[in-house]
């Protein structure tokens, strides 16, 4: 078992009660986590080839030719974003104690220090849909106490903006290479939900900008079964690409 | 002879004629893909200044951010795709030379080319709420929806996006007619309807001019995206979206756009070599220095 197979399978976990709606992998890992899902715990997931069609199959990782179901250009992802049957999970380049994610830049937004890809559509996901996060890197530059820009909207942002930004705010999981977090902890903060095995609380703690919120009774991340690592190993990532995100400690 | 249409075919050079210093320019695509880059580079060698550029962007914003063309940048986000980060508008944020920006949710900036597109001063959306799209652009205002949900409370208060009016849009099609109709032939149409009916003047680039009849001969009606009353002017230029995709009639150059990352986030001596070689001359220039280079790299 490696610790890459157990991120996809905590990712999987993270779409199992989703239902049929159109699971959003942004990165390679998420990917192999919702495809996983759709060969296991939720076969009614929609995916996508990442680009405009829905595929009615669960093709490898950087496959392409499949049967497809449907057509999802940008125009129509917008649309999905705001009928809310959508479940995205994004990268997080910062991701703070009260769930607020940033992917637009570091450092101040009139002159960054470190300019990011942007805000893309984090602002909009997290008050349509639900959304979720994959730190490949867990460390204390990543989870921090404030982000330097609010991108993805965290509960506690979302409520304070109002009834409407708050209604469909739904910071679901946050998977890192080392645990697993929701945003149910005080305060609308993040809380340990469970650590990868072989990952100590006192490694996750060093790890982390911020106080956590652990539980006394904290479980350890579920390992993946025999029928998940054989999907994952011969049908989904036979080339190991997992491996680069999440090497094998 | 009855009369038809009028012929709406110029030259690269004669749209960037009509482009005026400070216009607001949308640049249609997304990201690396179907950017009407033939008619970009001509902007780079204009004299064309004090831009304000709206675009999911691409090297498209890149390359004019490098050349000090925009005074201000609309954006929700600006990447290569294959590769993440565009080195050009990396540098030019950190360096602080783009002086105005508006930073915009990807969604947020279709429903501001929606309300310029339906003549609207704003549409309401949730997208924005709570987020630092509303605390770095202060002046983007919310509004309260004079509808109260059955619940009793008050109603919602939504982000009232405001529409990005567009002076000219610049749009890059795989075929068109000599009249502005147009079709897309690869998988997504990405926004480019939108772009022209934002604009006050749009000018379509295009892979190939053919007879109106042509545009249906092997493709379905329903790729028809742009109509001749949206257009104001249509230009041939094959290869014109290089290095981005145009599928099929062409993917990203991705070796290319390696060498253009690997140049822009090179030392200034890099960078000069890199417009010398390529964007010294006009696009016939252009897309022979492109062919050389392959030839090289082969």
């Amino acid at each position: 078992m490696t610790r890459a197979d157990v991120c996809a399978a905590a990712i999987a976990d993270a779409f199992k009660d989703d239902g049929e709606i159109f699971a959003s992998p942004m990165g390679l890992l998420p990917m192999l986590g919702v495809r996983l899902a759709k060969l296991t715990s939720n076969p009614d997931l929609v995916i996508s080839d990442g680009e405009s069609l829905f595929l009615a199959g669960v093709p490898p990782l950087n496959a392409k030719g499949d049967v497809v179901e449907g057509w999802i250009p940008f125009r129509r992802v917008f649309d999905v974003v705001a009928y809310g049957k959508r479940h995205v999970m994004m990268g997080a380049t910062q991701v703070d104690r009260h769930g607020n994610q940033n992917i637009s830049a570091i450092g101040d937004w009139k002159q960054p220090k470190r300019q990011l890809l942007g805000s893309r559509g984090a602002p909009g996901n997290t008050v349509n849909n639900r959304t979720s996060y994959w730190v490949p890197k867990h460390s204390p530059r990543v989870f921090v106490e404030r982000v330097d820009i609010v991108s993805g909207v965290g509960p506690r942002l979302a409520k304070q903006a109002g009834p409407a930004a708050a209604r469909h705010n739904d910071i679901h999981r946050i998977v890192s290479n080392l645990a697993v977090f929701d945003v149910t902890g005080a305060g609308d903060t993040l809380r340990l939900l469970s650590v990868h095995p072989g990952v100590t609380v006192d490694e996750v703690r060093e790890a982390t900008g911020f106080e956590l919120d652990v539980p006394s009774d904290l479980p350890t991340t579920r390992e993946p079964t025999t029928e998940e690592q054989v999907l994952i190993k011969e049908m989904l990532d036979p080339r190991g690409l997992r491996f680069k995100e999440v090497p094998d400690a | 002879m009855s009369k038809g249409p009028r012929d709406k075919r110029m030259s690269i050079d004669e749209v960037v004629g009509e482009l005026k210093d400070g216009m607001t320019i949308g640049i249609g695509g997304w990201g690396a893909r179907r950017k009407p880059m033939a008619l970009v580079r001509a902007i780079l060698r204009s004299d064309l200044r004090d831009l304000t550029i709206v675009s999911w962007g691409g090297a498209d914003v890149g390359l004019l951010a490098r050349a000090g063309k925009i005074r201000k940048l609309v954006f929700a986000f600006v990447s290569l795709d294959s590769v993440p980060l565009e080195p050009n508008f990396q540098r030019a944020r950190q360096d602080g030379t783009i002086p105005e920006l508006v930073e915009l949710d990807e969604g947020m900036f279709q429903a501001g080319l929606q309300a310029a597109a339906q003549r609207l001063p704003f549409l309401p959306m949730r997208a924005g709420l709570g987020s630092d799209v509303l605390v770095n652009q202060p002046w983007i205002k919310t509004v309260t929806s004079p509808y109260a949900p059955s619940d009793g409370q008050s109603g919602e208060e939504l982000v009232a996006v405001p529409a990005l009016n567009l002076d000219a849009a610049l749009v890059h099609m795989n075929r068109a007619d000599q009249h502005g109709n147009a079709t897309y032939l690869g998988p997504d149409p990405y926004f480019d309807d939108l772009f022209c009916m934002a604009a006050d003047r749009a000018y379509v680039s295009c892979e190939q001019v053919v007879d109106t009849a042509g545009l249906t001969v092997d493709a379905p009606v329903q790729r028809l995206l742009l109509s001749r009353m949206m257009v104001s002017g249509v230009v041939e230029t094959p290869h014109g979206a290089h290095f981005t995709t145009c599928t099929p009639d062409y993917e990203r150059d991705e070796r290319f756009q390696r060498a253009y990352a690997a140049a822009a986030s090179g030392s200034d001596e890099d960078w000069a070599a890199f417009e010398e070689r390529f964007l010294g001359g006009d696009e016939a220039a252009y897309q022979a220095a492109v062919e050389a280079f392959g030839e090289e790299q082969a």
